[in-house]
């Protein structure tokens, strides 16, 4: 079966030639427009649309966006505020980049439409300190929005004001995770809060409720509205609904980003056909599905069992190519969805060293707060270091994977899970090589690619 | 007496067995009840909870209700209601008890959450244990020995961390040792109010720090020192003086001001080695001043009187008894009480007051309160003078009346519980006026001019009990042996009593003994009895003393009454 | 503290974002940073006393974001991406490129006061790996060659300035 094609609603614009970020050209290519309709339609309207879409957040652990909407403590009388995920760090992902830089102002109405919803008078948009340029991009953008009356006082000339402020984080991880990135919005160390009880829905910034939402969710929330959450559910696969960017890095022939209906392109289709295949001479090994957090597949591994499709149980065998791109049939056979980063790896990679070089990142980015995490991503990075560059032992592999499951599961936050995943998956996935190691190195030859 | 108000109760599970407890528990405070260890470092009772050390992982399960129902669903095997347990670890120290919770700390699981916490802590740290100062109050140390691997897997190279930083006049950090569970920093923060610690840096290189320049040096800094669970934390004072656990442990009070923080005096073969707070949650909490912590000093100092005198030559009790009883017979006297006095010793005073018909008076000593556990009010027990109608108004610093009295020629003796009364307004003219009869413990100028003096106890060496601001009654009990030659002072006041009184009769002295009459005449003290009074502790009555312009603001737990409306 | 008065007012206009002050620290930092370079320890107090905050409340946040510096760098900042898809397409060689070229190591300013080379983690473009920022601008596809002719580039307008 050959791969369906593009559906391209976030993207729609990206790259296209004489597209520009200023809000002009959005403006003539229909901008906005959805944002004054909403504005004319009661909030719990707007809310129940996404609920309908089935939208499912795109910053990694795929929650649906409508119920989390429906979370938000509306009683407490505090102001309710809207922070918007643009820290974009998660290996292997690079789609809000591209939304931030080409088309800010698609955000900036899906901001104001989802503030409008939930009755919000402050949004921040938390932008990783690495994007300068985007930064500026956004600055301008909401000057511009806000000349236009989109946003800031009295917008589109009714008595709801609502102000955006763009914050720059300074290049820690840590700040993706939500409230991780609400602690350093307050100006702190990002350090994760334990929930219960700091659920940002409650007790979100300066303990007021807080929304956290990632800057495609948003996007498709315009997207949504403006087409009826009903139509939205119809795109994509049940559960699975919409178009989902898939960031494609790493050894193809086209790495990039391509948007499709989730759940309409399996791996395979993805990287054989739209991303090319293999490099010359190569083969596939191996691919990290959603981010670098999520667990690597093995080509050549199968997955057996029974899947739900329609009202009926089916029984499915599939290998990594075969799987569908979507949540639930990638959170079937063991990984996720995440953020949408694919990351290949042909034959010419060591798996150890690959390993190695994810041990390094999520060593470097603990925030350190709680033991398991602090000392056990440092743990694991010295083991696969000592193997690469010093002494390898045939037991490091299983001593690897025992460290990463005495930390997921028992930490403050998902980054626990998010930096044991790969050990454990590249451990069990790839014993042998991790076995085979100490051998394997004395005879890699001395050109070799170096990831460590 | 004041009876605490009810919290309201949920019952929970806890490794099989039911407890109520009150709603917001937690469950390592709930388990505690039922005499469950759930291990923990960061957890502290008095600072905010922020689940970092991982360490009090344990299992959770919920009732199981139908969701749409919410009606129990019932498990035929055991006929009770389901409980779903949860598939992860959940953290005890921010686990609140809801109904119905159980919880399951001696499972596989939490055994294996608990070993692999131990591993990680371990795996950075120096494991020099023979040389540190914590050995035998550190709780990694304590926590090892049930979850330890016994083995290292570790072969990898340590982080390398500052070792040995004077973080200020009082505390000293090795950071190899912290485990990074932030106490610390939270207490600084929220306690003493002096945010001048902080981690810097990132991940497992994370390393506890005062700012460059900054010390940390408030009047609390100890308190860092006693909650710090591993040895990363020392005392300048205490280290490497004594094993811990060659010390003996006896329950007192901070004189330090009329916030009466509880303590704990550490000793052995007689030496006090340090002063540690003791929990109150209604006086001190956990925590006491750094300045309260050096008082057990005074006990040991070139200035305490050991020898009983009169007229400047050395002497024994009963002659220098006879010789104070000589001086009553001429009439004329004047008490001088003692904010510093136990309650019994001022119910002594009083009764000699009575006897000899003299007017009593109280010095007041005034400073700037901290707001947190020193108060304005550095007597520990102006109210137990109220209470045992010592007195009957506030002190003030001058005896200005008893010096107008002697100049009058109406007083001829005055008898000092330890006040130095040239220290509180008396002229060496007006002292060398009157013979001077002194009770105390340390030389001063009244003392060399003082014609009887009695060498009395400090409170590390005697019984008793102080009122402290809030009106609460607590007890202090004899930690190390009287100094030689030095007297119990309710002995010498005992009989000084006797000796006053027409009829001669004895009173007692023995604190149990003295307690019952104590309690029969004083109306505000009801029932109570030395042996009975709980050691935190027991809030009498205060109304007939409420609206007193007392000199304190307030503290940690105590409010200021309403100011009194001015009424004609 | 001596900023241009361009940062000041930037500072003042930034402040008022926020309900509560603190939040403004990273701001501030950025700010600060940009006026100056790096932060130093004047800058951390000068910062903590606008924020109405203990210095270590400022120290804590410029050791634990890997963007700020507490000392000055080369003239030129040079960050290359060292994360999994950077280094799947050769990452690591474009870093010793530029090393060789300026004749320098990771994390210290070149002989010549130029360039200070720096790993960095993900910067959010793997599609066009491996990718370096210079200063505020990033450039994809870095393999040698491309380092090379970035080097000569930053070079010749070195020489130019002189
Ligand atoms: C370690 C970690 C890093 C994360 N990084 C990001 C990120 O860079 N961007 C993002 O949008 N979400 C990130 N998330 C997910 C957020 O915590 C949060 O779930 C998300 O922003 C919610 O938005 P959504 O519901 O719209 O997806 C991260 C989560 C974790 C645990
Ligand atoms: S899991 Fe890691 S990143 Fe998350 S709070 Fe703990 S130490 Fe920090
Ligand atoms: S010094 Fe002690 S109290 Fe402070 S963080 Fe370290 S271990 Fe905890
Ligand atoms: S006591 Fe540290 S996490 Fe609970
Ligand atoms: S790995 Fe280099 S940009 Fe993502």
């Amino acid at each position: 079966m050959s791969a369906p094609s593009q559906r391209r609603l976030i993207f729609q614009h990206i790259d296209e030639p004489g597209y520009t970020n200023d809000l002009a050209c959005y403006l003539k290519h229909g901008g906005y427009e959805v944002m004054k309709r909403a504005f004319a339609r009661k909030p719990e309207e707007l809310i129940d649309e996404v609920k309908k879409s089935g939208l499912r957040g795109r910053g990694g652990a795929g929650f649906p966006c409508g119920v989390k909407w429906t979370l938000v403590d509306r009683k407490s009388g505090k102001p309710i505020y809207l922070v918007v995920n643009a820290d974009e760090s998660e290996p292997g992902t690079f789609k809000d980049r591209y939304i931030i830089h080409q088309d800010p102002h698609q955000m900036i109405e899906g901001i104001m439409i989802s503030c409008h919803a939930n009755n919000v008078k402050q949004a921040y948009i938390y932008i990783r300190g690495e994007f300068p340029g985007g930064a500026r991009i956004l600055e301008k953008a909401i000057a511009e929005a806000r000349a236009a009356n989109f946003v800031g006082p009295n917008i589109l000339g009714t008595n709801y004001s609502c102000e955006i402020y763009v914050h720059r984080g300074a290049g820690a991880y840590i700040c993706g995770e939500e409230t991780g990135l609400i602690e350093s919005l307050e100006g702190k160390r990002a350090y994760p809060r334990i929930k219960p009880p700091y659920f940002p829905a409650v007790l979100g910034l300066d303990q007021c409720p807080t929304i956290v939402n990632n800057v495609e969710t948003l996007c498709h929330v315009k997207h949504i509205v403006g087409m009826g959450g009903e139509a939205y559910s119809k795109i994509g696969t049940p559960n699975n609904t919409g178009t989902r960017i898939l960031c494609v890095s790493g050894q193809v022939q086209r790495p990039g980003y391509y948007e499709y209906e989730v759940g309409k392109i399996t791996m395979g289709q993805l990287l054989n056909e739209v991303c090319g295949g293999p490099l010359p001479g190569r083969t596939f090994k191996a691919v990290i599905p959603g981010g670098s957090s999520a667990k690597i597949l093995r080509f050549g591994e199968r997955f057996k069992g029974k899947r739900k499709v329609g009202a009926e149980m089916v029984d499915y065998d599939w290998g990594v190519e075969d799987v569908p791109m979507d949540f639930d049939s990638l959170g079937m056979i063991g990984t996720m969805g995440g953020s949408g980063g694919v990351i290949v790896m042909d034959d010419s990679v060591n798996m150890v060293e690959a390993l190695g070089n994810i041990n390094e990142f999520y060593a470097h980015e603990s925030c350190g707060q709680c033991t398991p995490c602090r000392e056990g991503s440092l743990w694991m990075k010295k083991i696969t270091g000592r193997m690469v560059h010093g002494e390898g032992r045939s037991e490091d592999g299983a001593l690897l994977k025992n460290v990463a499951d005495q930390i997921a599961g028992r930490t403050i936050c998902a980054f626990g899970e998010a930096c044991a995943w790969p050990t454990q998956s590249f451990v069990l996935k790839f014993g042998d090589e991790f076995k085979a190691y100490p051998e394997a190195k004395k005879n890699a030859p001395a050109d070799s690619l170096k990831l460590v | 007496m004041i009876a605490p108000p009810k919290p309201e109760l949920v019952t929970v599970n806890i490794d099989g067995r039911e407890i109520a407890v009150p709603k917001g528990t937690n469950i390592i405070e709930a388990a505690r009840m039922v005499s469950v260890d759930v291990p923990h470092y960061c957890y502290h009772p008095k600072l905010t909870v922020v689940g970092n050390c991982r360490m009090c992982l344990v299992e959770m399960g919920l009732p199981a209700v139908d969701p749409a129902t919410k009606a129990p669903i019932m498990d035929p095997a055991t006929g009770k209601q389901k409980i779903n347990w949860m598939p992860r670890p959940t953290i005890g120290c921010a686990t609140n008890a809801s109904p119905g919770l159980h919880i399951r700390t001696t499972s596989p699981m939490v055994k294996e959450c608990r070993e692999g916490v131990m591993e990680f802590l371990l795996i950075n740290h120096p494991l020099d244990c023979p040389i540190c100062d914590q050995a035998g109050e550190c709780k990694l140390q304590e926590q090892a020995t049930g979850y330890g691997r016994g083995y290292s897997r570790f072969i990898e190279q340590k982080n390398v961390k500052p070792k040995r930083t004077l973080l200020g006049p009082r505390v000293v950090l090795d950071d190899e040792r912290c485990v990074l569970c932030s106490r610390c920093i939270r207490f600084c923060k929220e306690v003493a109010k002096d945010d001048v610690l902080g981690f810097i840096d990132r991940g497992s290189y994370s390393t506890l720090t005062a700012y460059p320049g900054k010390k940390l040096e408030n009047n609390y800094s100890l308190n860092t020192v006693d909650i710090c669970p591993v040895g990363a934390l020392t005392s300048t004072d205490f280290r490497f003086k004594m094993r811990v656990w060659f010390l003996k442990q006896t329950n007192s009070i901070d004189t330090e001001s009329s916030v009466g923080a509880n303590t704990v005096v550490w000793s052995r073969e007689g030496v006090i080695y340090r002063l540690t707070p003791r929990r109150n949650d209604a006086v001190n909490d956990t925590w006491m001043a750094d300045s309260g912590r050096l008082l057990y000093k005074q006990v040991r100092t070139d200035d305490r009187l050991a020898t009983v005198q009169v007229n400047g030559a050395e002497s024994g009790r009963d002659i220098a008894v006879n010789a104070a009883s000589e001086r009553f017979k001429q009439g004329g006297v004047a008490i001088v009480g003692s904010g510093r006095s136990s309650v019994e010793e001022q119910f002594l005073a009083k009764k000699l007051a009575a006897a000899l018909k003299a007017p009593a008076y109280l010095v007041s000593r005034v400073g700037k309160g901290d707001n947190l556990l020193i108060s304005a009010d550095r007597n520990p027990n102006v109210r137990g003078a109220l209470v045992t109608g010592l007195i009957q108004t506030l002190p003030s610093a001058h005896l200005t009346e008893l010096a107008a009295s002697i100049d009058a020629g109406r007083i001829k003796t005055v008898v000092s519980l330890g006040e130095d009364l040239t220290a509180a307004g008396l002229s060496a003219a007006q002292l060398a006026k009157v013979s001077v009869i002194y009770l105390g413990t340390h030389a001063n100028p009244t003392s060399a001019a003082a014609k009887i003096v009695f060498p009395g106890l400090t409170v590390f060496e005697k019984n008793g009990t102080f009122v402290n601001q809030q009106f609460r009654l607590q007890k202090f009990h004899k930690a190390v042996p009287g100094f030689t030659g030095a007297i119990d002072d309710l002995t010498v006041l005992a009989k000084l009593v006797a000796a006053a009184s027409s009829s001669g009769t004895a009173v007692a002295s023995e604190i149990n003994a003295l307690w019952t009459s104590l309690a029969a005449e004083i109306p505000a003290l009801g029932t109570v009895l030395f042996k009975n009074l709980p050691e935190t502790g027991l809030l009498l009555d205060s109304t007939p003393w409420a609206g007193l312009p007392y000199a304190e603001s307030a503290t940690l737990h105590y409010q200021l009454a309403q100011p009194a409306l001015a009424t004609a | 503290m001596n900023l241009k008065p361009e940062t000041f007012s930037r500072i003042d206009e930034v402040i008022p974002h926020y309900p509560v002050k603190r939040s403004a620290a990273l701001p501030l930092l950025h700010l600060v940073q940009e006026d100056q370079g790096y932060i130093s320890q004047e800058a951390i107090e000068w910062i903590a006393a606008k924020l109405e905050l203990q210095p270590i409340n400022i120290y804590e946040l410029v050791t634990f974001y890997p963007m700020f510096r507490q000392k000055p760098i080369g003239r030129r900042h040079i960050k290359v991406c060292r994360t999994l898809s950077c280094a799947l397409m050769g990452g690591y060689k474009a870093c010793g490129e530029f090393e060789k070229q300026f004749n320098t190591h990771r994390g210290e300013i070149s002989p010549d006061g130029e360039v200070t080379i720096e790993f960095v983690e993900c910067l959010a473009s793997c599609g066009t790996a491996p990718v370096v920022m210079i200063d505020d601008d990033l450039h994809e596809k870095v393999d040698c060659a491309k380092a090379r002719e970035l080097s000569a580039r930053i070079k010749t307008e070195a020489a130019t300035r002189q």
